[in-house]
């Protein structure tokens, strides 16, 4: 499409380390043409919020991003790294025992593989990062590591572009947490690949906070080997438009994968979590709890699928979407999408769609809150189920244990 | 107790309620006065619950006519926050389960929208955990449940245990207990029952909502109403309920039939 390639060209050329992921990415833009409505994953998207992703000039060397010093203190231990399109993240760090620099040969053998297995490596948010993304920060993680903690930070109508890989060796141990923050109309294009090797185990937080007008792409390919242990745990508020899209694939069976999500809407955005398991081996377990909460005129969308095929027999799959309605206008539309073949699977699925409570509010009303600190207070608690799940003490240090109330209008 | 002087703290005056346009409540007058106990008695659907619920201004439930006047006020006219923190008190027969909100700062938020009313300064979270821990030896609670969510995995009993740390909190004037004994197995219901009496004084009014005796064995109340179709059929001391236990309520039925109603 014609505003696709008009975009394309006024690019910078393609430098680095990804410079011939650029040029196959920007190839792929140009042959798959700007996303469509009548591709069932766009159908429900407002495709004028991604057009308007390419008035906003792209983040590079000579974009200038400076960290406000309001961002909480890193928990003793953990290494905060800030991962950007502008600098090397790991400029002045010696990294501790375990985590090293995946660079060379073995990140170019790396690049890319974990997104194939998932199948999504031709996606069009995929492209897009690969098209444009000049940085990666790709490291391979051994034995039992400190915390991680990564922060991604856009302003200023920028278009960020951020990459992460990480390789987790058998038997590792990682506890990651990913800040991803933006504000002033900016925008985030993220992608990430995990490798778990067997017997590791992840803990993964995203904690994805815009102030309403920003925007926020992110693709998360994840690849589980054998008696892996994943655990996700994402949440998103204050995205004029959002796309999240985890992609878990167990490669060899009896691994555990579990993920929780939940995004927060308000005024007239629009965010959505598509997730898609994948079971490729015998006896894998899934825990899935999508929380949404849509206020005012938002619209928030969840599709979850799973994936079960013939070879992934005993797998032990539940999948649960809860949403809360807090506007007769806020819209959501959530669906699970079973494709299973095994036919000795147990899989269970459930979606809900509900308002506060009315015995809740009414039960804390009997006890002298107010109507409004009532609903807030249910409102909270709701959030704060998922909330508490963050790796790294996540909401209690970015957050003060809860979101930031917006101002609805119902 | 009875006391002849005694003030008027709740009148009740020929109440009708509907729910989704059907009329549950069908004219119940009762008057309640300091330091006395009230028990309501009656079968299940009699319309007792539906009482407390309008008490407290549950949004569902209709007055269609009759009044409630509370302290000279009219209590109808006041949201259910307002008459809490004026002194009403309900205890729930279902407790809410609320997953995420801890109980402990629940109890403060609530503790505090009442101590404001009565012109006491709002207790902070050290002072409040101060208070709350002697409160919690009304009800003989262990203290793990202030940290859990509302409700949240609470047994039957330890909900009803909840309710009344609420209420020895609160220190309402009107407290309404909707069968608080049920689910209570004999031991949690003398802590119950206990903790009640405790809190019963000259200057406040209970009202029970039961259909055992046995609480009554506990709480010796001053008068007994029966609750049928949504009107007190009859009104009497004490001993009204262990006639009840003996009797049963087939004469209930009887009446109505005889009024021509139900
Ligand atoms: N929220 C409600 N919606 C519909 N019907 C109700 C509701 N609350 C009570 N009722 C009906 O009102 C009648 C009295 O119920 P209730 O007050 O709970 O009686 P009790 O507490 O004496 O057992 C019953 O027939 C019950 O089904
Ligand atoms: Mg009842």
């Amino acid at each position: 499409m014609a505003m696709t390639e008009a975009w394309l060209t006024q690019l910078p050329d393609p430098t680095g380390a990804l410079e011939p992921v650029q040029r196959r990415g920007r190839l792929a833009l140009t042959e798959q043409g700007f996303p469509s409505r009548r591709q069932e994953s766009w159908r429900l998207t407002d495709l004028k919020r991604l057009e308007a992703l390419f008035q906003l000039s792209l983040a590079n060397d000579s974009s200038h991003v400076s960290i406000p010093d309001s961002w909480p203190t890193v928990p003793e231990q953990a290494l905060r790294l800030v991962v950007n399109n502008t600098n090397d993240p790991l400029a002045g760090f010696d990294l501790p025992e375990g985590i090293s620099i995946l660079e060379g040969v073995e990140l170019e053998q790396a690049l890319g593989h974990t997104l194939s297995r998932c199948q999504c490596a031709s996606e069009w948010p995929v492209e897009l990062n690969h098209g444009v993304n000049q940085q990666i920060l790709a490291l391979r993680i051994r034995g039992k590591v400190p915390p991680i903690e990564l922060v991604t930070f856009a302003t200023d109508a920028m278009f960020m572009p951020t990459r992460v890989l990480l390789l987790v060796e058998e038997k590792a141990e990682l506890e990651v947490l990913q800040v991803v923050i933006a504000k002033g109309h900016a925008a985030h294009s993220h992608l990430l690949e995990i490798h778990l090797g067997q017997e590791s185990k992840v803990q993964h937080g995203l904690l994805a906070l815009g102030e309403g007008k920003e925007s926020l792409l992110a693709n998360m390919a994840i690849e589980q080997e054998v008696r892996s242990h994943y655990s996700m745990v994402a949440v998103s508020h204050g995205w004029s438009f959002g796309r999240l899209e985890p992609n878990v694939v167990q490669v060899g069976g009896q691994a555990s994968s579990s993920i929780h999500g939940l995004s927060v809407t308000a005024a007239d955005q629009q965010f959505a979590v598509h997730s898609t398991m994948r079971f490729e081996g015998p006896e894998g377990t899934l825990d899935q709890v999508q929380k949404t909460v849509a206020a005012d005129r938002s619209h928030s969308i969840f599709n979850g699928a799973i994936q079960v095929p013939r070879q992934a027999q005993r797998t032990n799959a539940s999948q649960l979407s809860r949403s809360l309605l807090l506007s007769g206008r806020a819209r959501v539309d959530a669906k699970p999408e079973l494709q299973i073949v095994a036919d000795d699977v147990r899989c269970t699925h459930g979606a809900t769609v509900s308002q506060l409570q009315e015995d809740q509010l009414f039960y804390l009303r009997s006890r002298g809150i107010t109507e409004s600190s009532a609903a807030s207070l249910l409102l909270r608690g709701y959030c704060k189920e998922v909330l508490d799940l963050l790796p790294l003490d996540a909401a209690s240090r970015w957050l003060d244990g809860a979101l930031p109330e917006g101002e609805t209008n119902p | 107790m009875i006391r002849p002087d005694a003030e008027l703290l709740l009148e009740i005056n020929d109440l009708h309620a509907s729910v989704e346009d059907k009329p549950i409540l069908n004219g119940v007058t009762l008057h309640l006065k300091a330091g006395e106990i009230h028990a309501v008695m009656g079968r299940n659907g009699s319309g007792k619950s539906t009482l407390s619920k309008v008490l407290a201004g549950h949004p569902a439930y209709r007055v269609t006519s009759g009044s409630v006047r509370y302290l000279g006020r009219d209590l109808l006219e006041l949201e259910p926050e307002e008459r809490s923190r004026l002194g009403i008190f309900l205890g729930f027969q279902y407790p809410i389960e609320i997953p995420g909100v801890s109980n402990l700062e629940f109890l403060r938020v609530s503790t505090n929208a009442r101590r404001q009313n009565k012109g006491q300064g709002e207790l902070d979270t050290f002072d409040f955990d101060d208070h709350v821990r002697e409160r919690l030896q009304v009800v003989q609670m262990d203290p793990a449940f202030l940290e859990r969510s509302v409700n949240e995995g609470f047994s039957g009993g330890e909900k009803k245990r909840n309710e009344i740390l609420q209420m020895a909190l609160l220190d309402p004037v009107v407290a309404i207990l909707d069968e608080t004994d049920s689910g209570l197995d004999i031991d949690a219901l003398r802590i119950v029952a206990g903790g009640v009496n405790q809190l019963a004084s000259p200057d406040n009014c209970t009202l029970l909502i039961t259909h055992y005796q046995r609480l009554l064995d506990e709480i010796i109340p001053d008068y007994v109403h029966v609750m049928a179709a949504g009107r007190i059929l009859r009104t009497g001391g004490s001993e009204l309920a262990l006639e009840l236990e003996k009797t049963g309520y087939d004469w209930v039925d009887q009446q109505l039939a005889a009024e021509g109603v139900g």
